[in-house]
């Protein structure tokens, strides 16, 4: 049996001339996303806001504005209320309430009271405001500490310059879900910091391929010009760019559809950081090379650092 | 390559055979599981509270209370010792973490010193020009009675979880002074939060009957005593000071009716010294109010009728039958060092749990199939063996974590289908090299042989990239999040087995048998 070809074998995008045009649309990404993030704001749960929150299911269709009104009176500070992947479904979040544990256990009794006993409580979470900067700070500590672990593990198997190129091009993706989430409104909570680290995983998975392929080209003809030899990299290992992020994101789509309203969130995040993390490795990362002084002798002589930094692929 | 050493296929099939085995217990109801003959693996995967439904509790020890009230005590015996010596002094006081006072007469600062150092074991204590005297709980005291605090909150929170019958919970210290109970099966905590939101510190005192606490509160305060709230009418209580007897000597309490009235009430019984001294004080004062305390409220304060000797006695308060039961409960399992808030709770109802279950493998499910449909067409024969390698790599994966007894978590569930999109990966590349190669001219074996180990490289520098992502959730994550970070590592570990070795084995004895002059992949 013989399989059909996704890409041509001798496909040839010119990816590196059209750089700029990349380097434009990644710029305005960027931009746009810190933008978001600093007027918009995220949606922080109540992983990283602190307060209650509670997942109920009604008998039938639930009447979400007279629930609101209702609970509203109770004097419990701000009520959101929200209808969570289907109709007799709802989401109550509640402002942290004032005083210690009772008076949280005192709130989520009070709406409980309220709701009356035809109701299923789904979930309820409480994260107090000790945790809830715990836990944004160890996720910031999570993801930053990913960068630097990524960078220092690509200086070590290529040249800096490599990892400097990957490590542009995962802040960039990981601005890009901050962004998007910003501009959707959707949730950030705990679950999005760990798509966001799986995404830089995946990212950097995307990248480092081509970038393999960079130094075995880079060994293999010394007289082909740069861009050449970048664009050249790119388009040998497009297919399995391709197909890669195609069976991740088939996977990702049934999590998304079938996977259920709890994590629907984070295979959102997944989703597009798969897209971009896809883009930004082929668009970006390798381009970005060009203006990196890559070590490189021209013309018939060794490459400079063989046998050091570079290991002969065996 | 077509040699592949005979070491390395057996190693190959006894890992695959082994992940079976160790595999197949899920696939049983736990009944069966646990039915199976002891030789045989039978460790299924344990899930977590979010999908079998459960709470899970983050409590914080207030260790600071604790070293307060050891200073507050320290207070109390300066004074008796100071006033015994005759001895003069002012300011006496707790300022951090020391007791400072001042004596009047300096001359006898350092005798005062001698008799305060003995006091406390466990403390420095210091002499100033101007006579002040401080007596300073040592760093390690403090940390020594921190970490004693927790753990007997430990046990206390242990006790009393096991006497509501809550089955398999889990009670652990986290960080300093930080304890984590997660309560499998229970989607309601709100008993078991309000019975750990006790301290249930019992005392008994003497009712100060001289005045009444109206008079007292609007008056001067006669010196040994003080007001409580009383629980039941919204009053207050005037009582001695002095503890006459604490909950630390009850043996037991159970819930139980009021012969005459039919209220609801608590019978206690103390042990051998509480008895005698109970008896010493009841034959003492026929006829006064004795107060019983909990956590600064008087729950009641009856007169004493006629001596009790027996040393067992009964507490009426307003109860209900539930609040009956509840304070023998904490009054059976003892009191808490120092009062626990909860920081963190989350809890999962059972419906919610066995539908991201149910939504979990569907997803997964369908996930697998359309990247198996898609390897095939997109690789033909190619496609099949990694697909089959697939199928081993689900397999080992529920093998490891059964083993390993990690927990899989709905973000768990979503690694693994995540895995299952990443999994192929490292087949995609070795295919994409073996084609490159057979289009370079090569051989069948020699494109085949190249495109293994000309791609293992990048694989396993795509894949670290990944696993140190795995690593940093792991340990930055906590409950959930642990759960994905423990799947996706396990993930990548067992794909790059599956992806390079099984298929290699598989591609191996294809090769010997078919011999094939040209490579259609």
């Amino acid at each position: 049996m013989r399989g059909f070809t996704l890409i041509p074998a001798n496909v040839n995008v010119p990816f590196i001339s059209r750089r700029m045009l990349f380097f434009v649309f990644s710029s305005v990404l960027f931009a746009t996303s810190i933008g978001l993030f600093l007027t918009r704001g995220l949606n922080y749960g109540i992983d990283f806001k602190g307060g209650i929150m509670m997942e109920i299911r009604t008998e039938g269709p639930a009447d979400v504005s007279s629930m609101r009104s209702a609970l509203s009176g109770l004097g419990i500070g701000e009520v959101a209320l929200q209808e969570f992947g289907a109709p007799n479904e709802v989401l109550i979040r509640l402002q942290k309430q004032k005083g210690g544990a009772k008076a949280q256990a005192g709130a989520v009794e009070a709406v409980k009271a309220k709701l009356g006993p035809n109701v299923e409580y789904r979930r309820t979470e409480f994260v107090g405001p000790k945790v809830s900067r715990e836990l944004l700070w160890s996720g910031v500590e999570a993801v930053s500490y990913a960068i630097i672990a990524i960078l220092v593990y690509i200086w070590f198997r290529f040249e800096w310059q490599f990892g400097l190129a990957a490590v542009i091009a995962l802040v960039h993706d990981v601005f890009s879900i901050i962004g998007i989430f910003a501009l959707l409104g959707f949730e950030f909570n705990l679950s999005t910091v760990a798509a966001v680290l799986t995404i830089a995983g995946y990212s950097i998975n995307d990248t480092v391929v081509v970038f393999d392929r960079v130094r075995e080209n880079l060994r293999r003809y010394k007289k082909l010009s740069l861009p050449e030899l970048l664009n050249r990299s790119i388009n040998e290992t497009l297919s399995r760019t391709v197909i890669t992020s195609f069976t991740t994101l088939l996977a990702l789509l049934a999590l998304y559809f079938l996977g259920g309203e709890v994590i629907r969130n984070f295979s959102f995040a997944m989703i597009w950081g798969v897209v971009i993390g896809t883009y930004s490795s082929i668009c970006l990362a390798v381009p970005m090379l060009l203006y990196m002084k890559l070590p490189r002798r021209t013309g018939g002589g060794t490459y400079k650092k063989e046998g050091t930094a570079v290991k002969e692929t065996p | 390559m077509v040699y592949f050493a005979k070491w390395k296929v057996a190693l190959v099939i006894g890992v695959c055979l082994l992940g079976l085995l160790f595999a197949a217990p899920n696939f049983l109801t736990s009944k069966r599981a646990a039915m199976l003959p002891a030789w045989l693996p039978s460790q299924q995967i344990s899930l977590g509270l979010d999908l079998r439904g459960g709470s899970h509790l983050l409590l914080e020890v207030k260790v600071r209370a604790v070293i307060r009230e050891r200073l507050e005590s320290l207070v109390d015996s300066v004074r008796v010792e100071l006033r015994k010596a005759r001895i003069r002094y002012a300011g006496l006081g707790v300022t951090g973490n020391s007791v400072t006072v001042t004596i009047k007469d300096r001359a006898r600062a350092e005798e005062a010193a001698k008799l305060v150092r003995k006091l406390e074991p466990g403390t420095e204590t210091e002499i100033s020009d101007n006579g002040r005297l401080s007596v300073t709980l040592t760093a390690k005291t403090i940390k020594e009675r921190s970490i004693l605090a927790v753990e007997q909150s430990i046990e206390i929170v242990r006790r009393r979880i096991d006497e509501t019958g809550v089955r398999e919970p889990t009670i652990q210290r986290q960080g300093n002074d930080r304890i984590l109970v997660q309560l499998p099966g229970i989607d309601d905590p709100e008993r078991i939060k309000r019975l750990l939101g006790k301290t249930a510190k019992m005392t008994f005192h003497l009712v100060d009957e001289r005045m009444s606490a109206q008079e007292a509160r609007s008056g001067r305060m006669p010196p040994g005593s003080k007001i409580l709230p009383s629980v039941d009418g919204g009053g207050f209580e005037l009582i001695r000071k002095r503890v006459m007897l604490s909950g630390e000597n009850l043996i037991n309490a159970t819930p139980g009716t009021d012969s005459r009235s039919g209220q609801p009430v608590v019978n206690f019984r103390f042990d051998s010294i509480g008895a005698k001294k109970f008896g010493r004080i009841t034959q003492a004062n026929v006829g006064k109010r004795f107060a019983i305390v909990l956590d600064g409220k008087v729950i009641s304060a009856p007169v004493i009728r006629e001596p009790i000797l027996g040393g067992s006695g009964q507490i009426s308060g307003n109860f209900t039958f539930q609040s009956a039961q509840d304070l023998a409960l904490l009054l059976r399992a003892g009191a808490l060092p120092a009062p626990l808030t909860i920081l963190e709770e989350r809890s999962v109802g059972p419906g919610l749990g066995a539908d991201s279950i149910a939504a979990g493998k569907i997803a997964s499910i369908i996930g697998l199939i359309l990247v198996v449909v898609f390897m095939g067409f997109a690789y033909g024969n190619f496609g099949l063996m990694a697909d089959a390698a697939l199928a081993f790599n689900m397999i080992l994966i529920i093998a490891a974590l059964s083993i390993l007894q990690a927990t899989l978590t709905l973000p768990g569930i979503a690694g693994i289908v995540l895995t299952i999109g990443m999994a192929v990966d490292a087949n995609v590349l070795i295919f994409e090299r073996i084609r490159e190669e057979v289009r370079a001219g090569r051989t069948p074996i020699s494109a085949i042989d190249a495109g293994y180990s000309r791609a293992i490289t990048t694989i396993i520098d795509a894949n670290v990239t990944t696993l140190i992502a795995a690593v940093l959730l792991y340990q930055f994550g906590s409950g959930p999040v642990r759960g994905f970070a423990v799947t996706l590592a396990v993930g990548i570990l067992t794909s790059m087995f599956t992806a390079i070795m099984v298929t290699r084995l598989m591609v191996v004895t294809w090769l010997r048998r078919k011999r094939p002059r040209e490579l259609v992949i």
